[in-house]
């Protein structure tokens, strides 16, 4: 159990997806302008990576690792995410047309985040169990979501200041994401 | 022979995927703690480029457009397994040091993008001109930022000592936050020089990731 909370913590603050791996870095910058819609993206990657991680778990142990095909995981994982994605889709559309409102339109950019073919590699380089895959997967997302949704909040607040005028515009947000980097620096100190 | 190095200059100058297009934003940010590092990958993205437009070039005719992504994502995917295990058999330090962003190559949108874009609607040797000049152009992308952080950061180029050992470094630029910092200042500089970047355009409800968007860059432009 404490294992999991561990990972948990570890993956979504101390190794921050977005402000330490630089994984997601698009979407990071370009949906962050408002923060209801940075929550819904989040949870959408989320939602994903979480299902993503359980799915390339089963596939990697019972599919490539008996037939000894492990050097095909990276063409694997990512067709596997990009159908996937396409599922969910479908899935959300039939049986939940609220979340599909809410989550939808994000769906499909979701297949190109790099962050969701990022935790899938990077739980089979640390031999994670089932269990500590998807919770792993989960904290990520947790991570994305929450650093997210900070960098929409500061956005809002730029907004309605003044900037040096080649500052406006992406330099800003750059440099906002990089104090925020540098805020999340200081969970390091909570790895073990 | 004109019209093939206009392509190469457009993608080293005029449309530079990391500086003006802002695409491939991951790598660009993640691998550049030096300059050797940002060489390494601008290389290895290059070498998957090169191949990936040709291939794509060459079966521009027999893939049927439904299924176009997919049947690039298998391409790109296939090479970048190859370039990850040739760097891993001949350049294990590299390989070391890259790690997890080699495999990541396949969600890189440079490649994505540029197979849409170009390769699917060229011949093959204008397709090969194309990666050339687009990975030249991240390359030189990935060098000078990798060379900002590793100089100020620790006073070294390439991982000569180039400043006395008495310049105490700032460490925080090898680190996560100086590659966002770095970025922000080299926008920067382009905004005043006007230089216009795509840096304010492309993101609004995209991902920087040009298989699913409408509005992006290279969509528009058919060379």
């Amino acid at each position: 159990m404490t294992n999991l909370i561990l990972i948990i913590v570890t993956t979504a603050l101390v190794n921050n997806v977005v402000l330490s791996q630089f994984l997601g870095i698009c979407s990071f910058l370009g949906v962050s302008k408002q923060i209801k819609t940075s929550a819904s993206l989040g949870a959408a990657v989320t939602f994903v990576i979480g299902i993503a991680s359980a799915v390339a778990y089963l596939l990697y142990n019972f599919v490539l690792v008996p037939f000894d095909l492990t050097y095909l995981q990276t063409i694997v994982f990512i067709l596997v995410i990009a159908a996937l994605v396409q599922l969910v889709e479908m899935f959300l559309k039939k049986t939940s047309p609220a979340l599909y409102q809410a989550l939808g339109i994000f769906l499909p950019l979701i297949t190109t985040n790099c962050a969701v073919l990022g935790v899938a590699l990077t739980n089979v380089q640390n031999q994670y169990s089932f269990i500590e895959s998807v919770i792993s997967g989960v904290g990520t997302g947790l991570g994305y979501t929450l650093s997210i949704v900070l960098l929409a909040s500061i956005r809002t607040r730029i907004d309605e200041s003044t900037i040096p005028v080649p500052f406006r515009g992406m330099p800003i947000v750059l440099l906002s994401a990089a104090l925020m980097a540098i805020a999340f620096m200081g969970f390091s100190g909570l790895a073990i | 022979m004109k019209s093939y190095l206009q392509l190469i200059y457009n993608g080293v100058i005029k449309e530079n995927p990391a500086l003006i297009l802002m695409l491939g934003m991951c790598p660009t940010l993640a691998v550049t703690t030096s300059a050797t590092n940002g060489f390494g990958m601008g290389v290895s993205t290059m070498a998957v480029l090169v191949f990936s437009n040709l291939l794509i070039s060459l079966l521009r005719k027999i893939i049927p457009d439904a299924v176009r992504l997919p049947a690039f994502i298998v391409v790109v995917a296939s090479l970048v397994t190859i370039v990850e295990m040739i760097t891993q058999a001949y350049m294990p330090a590299l390989y070391e040091s890259l790690g997890l962003y080699i495999p990541l190559i396949v969600v890189n949108c440079i490649i994505l993008g540029r197979a849409e874009a170009f390769a699917s609607k060229n011949g093959p040797v204008a397709s090969i001109f194309d990666g050339i000049g687009m990975g030249l152009g991240f390359t030189i992308a990935l060098v000078i930022i990798g060379f900002l952080r590793e100089f100020i950061g620790s006073g070294a180029a390439f991982g000569i000592q180039i400043l006395p050992e008495s310049y105490p470094g700032i460490g925080i630029f090898t680190n996560a936050p100086g590659a966002f910092m770095v970025m922000a200042f080299v926008v920067a500089v382009m905004n005043k020089l006007n230089i216009k970047t795509r840096a304010n355009e492309v993101v609004e409800d995209c991902d920087g990731c040009c298989a699913h968007c409408h509005k992006c860059p290279s969509k528009e432009k058919e060379v």
